[in-house]
């Protein structure tokens, strides 16, 4: 019992399942989803950031620049270090496209 | 015109968490460690290196790379690149003997990227770990993971391309060994080196100053480089891309993430450089094959995923 999670991705209307323990962004990627892009996986790019809308769940260590304790506080994490601890509702945040082109 | 810049001497990176970074860089890469310090700081190095560490892993609550040293060939040649460092107009500061365990002083200062690097030319020598200098043998019992031989290189993401170069070709006397170029003609990326390596210290523009793209470790062979794939593998660790070879350099590589999110290279194989040979150029539209020669193709990850 409670061994698995319904997560869903707002903007794609995607779902999948999680299951205790995982990380959210392991668990999709397990599943061949794409509604949050992968970084480096480990908490340190930021990639992955999300807004959890709804849920509960634990965090493990994120790099502070993308996931600072305020934002945190508000829900806006890095989906490879949330573990849900209920059902969650999650929004990814649009990506700017990366280029080479120097601006300068 | 080399300057008495000798190698890459040591590299010092921001983990999330201590233990783990170091069952990383220790189990798997399989470098040795070889100090700790009272600032929690924990020093390694690959087997064949002869200085005492070249890798420092700090925890704090942001990863990424502090600082990139050079060592040089004298005291002296640090006093010369002082001098030439400041009056090309870089913040210079001078880090006291000993706040890296058994290295001497060293010279700091920002390039126009952002990063901070420093030279130095004294540092504890403790030989190859395992076998020495006196009738060795050919590696030593005991090595653990991938058996990363040294720590080779940074790729380094950040502003001021033409700035970069003057500074290391012109202060530091390293040589522009490979080049990615626009179609407006523009730099958009560039391979250092101050030895017959391919690289040094590499740079590809990025707006964002001060970025770390990765840290990369030799091994010997490719079969050293698909072995290190399966440990990946083996122990769920974050692959970025990989096994391929490199356009650029040429080198056969895999790139993954240590635990923080920092990503690291190991590879074997590569191009050379002398100091008479022209730059290599590459077109920036052949950036997919010049970055990964299989594929022809980035991953988005490349470009974007930085600490």
């Amino acid at each position: 019992m409670g061994e698995f999670f319904q997560i869903t991705e707002q903007c794609s209307g995607q779902s999948f399942h999680c299951k205790a323990g995982q990380s959210v962004l392991k668990a999709m990627e397990s599943q061949g989803l794409k509604c949050v892009p992968v970084g480096c996986r480990g908490g340190g790019c930021g990639f992955c950031k999300v807004t959890v809308l709804s849920g509960d769940y634990e965090c493990g260590k994120m790099s502070r620049v993308h996931a600072p304790e305020e934002a945190q506080a508000k829900g806006e994490v890095l989906a490879c270090r949330i573990y849900p601890l209920t059902d969650l509702i999650v929004e990814c945040r649009p990506q700017p496209a990366a280029t080479l082109t120097p601006h300068a | 015109m080399r300057k008495g810049v000798m190698r890459p001497g040591h590299v010092q990176i921001r983990v999330l968490d201590m233990d783990e970074a170091v069952k990383h860089y220790k189990d798997l890469l399989g470098l040795i460690e070889v100090d700790r310090d009272d600032q929690g700081r924990v020093y390694l190095k690959g087997w064949t290196e002869v200085d005492k560490f070249s890798v420092v892993l700090r925890q704090a609550d942001e990863p990424g790379m502090d600082f990139m040293g050079f060592k040089c060939l004298s005291e002296e040649v640090v006093d010369q690149l002082r001098g030439e460092l400041a009056e090309f107009g870089c913040e210079v500061e001078d880090v006291p003997e000993g706040e890296l365990k058994d290295c001497g002083r060293r010279v700091r200062f920002i390039a126009p990227t952002g990063h901070a690097f420093e030279v130095f030319a004294t540092k504890k020598q403790t030989g190859k770990w395992g076998v020495g200098n006196h009738n060795p043998e050919a590696w030593p019992m005991g090595l653990e993971g991938m058996k990363a031989t040294r720590f080779d290189h940074c790729l380094l993401y950040g502003p001021n391309l033409d700035e970069t170069l003057d500074l290391f070709r012109d202060v530091l006397g390293f040589e522009l060994a490979e080049q990615v170029i626009a179609p407006d003609g523009k730099r958009v990326a560039q391979f250092l080196t101050a030895s017959m390596k391919a690289h040094d210290v590499a740079f590809i523009h990025h707006e964002e100053p001060a970025k770390f793209h990765h840290a990369s470790f030799f091994l010997e062979t490719w079969q050293d480089v698909l072995k290190a794939a399966d440990l990946l593998s083996m122990t769920d660790t974050s692959i970025d891309i990989g096994p391929t070879r490199h356009g650029l350099t040429h080198g056969q590589t895999i790139y993954f993430f240590d635990p923080s999110g920092n990503r690291n290279e190991v590879f074997a194989g590569g191009d050379y450089h002398y100091p008479d040979h022209e730059p290599v150029t590459w077109d920036a539209e052949e950036l997919g094959k010049a970055i990964f020669y299989h594929d022809r193709a980035l991953n988005e990850r490349f470009l974007s995923v930085l600490t």
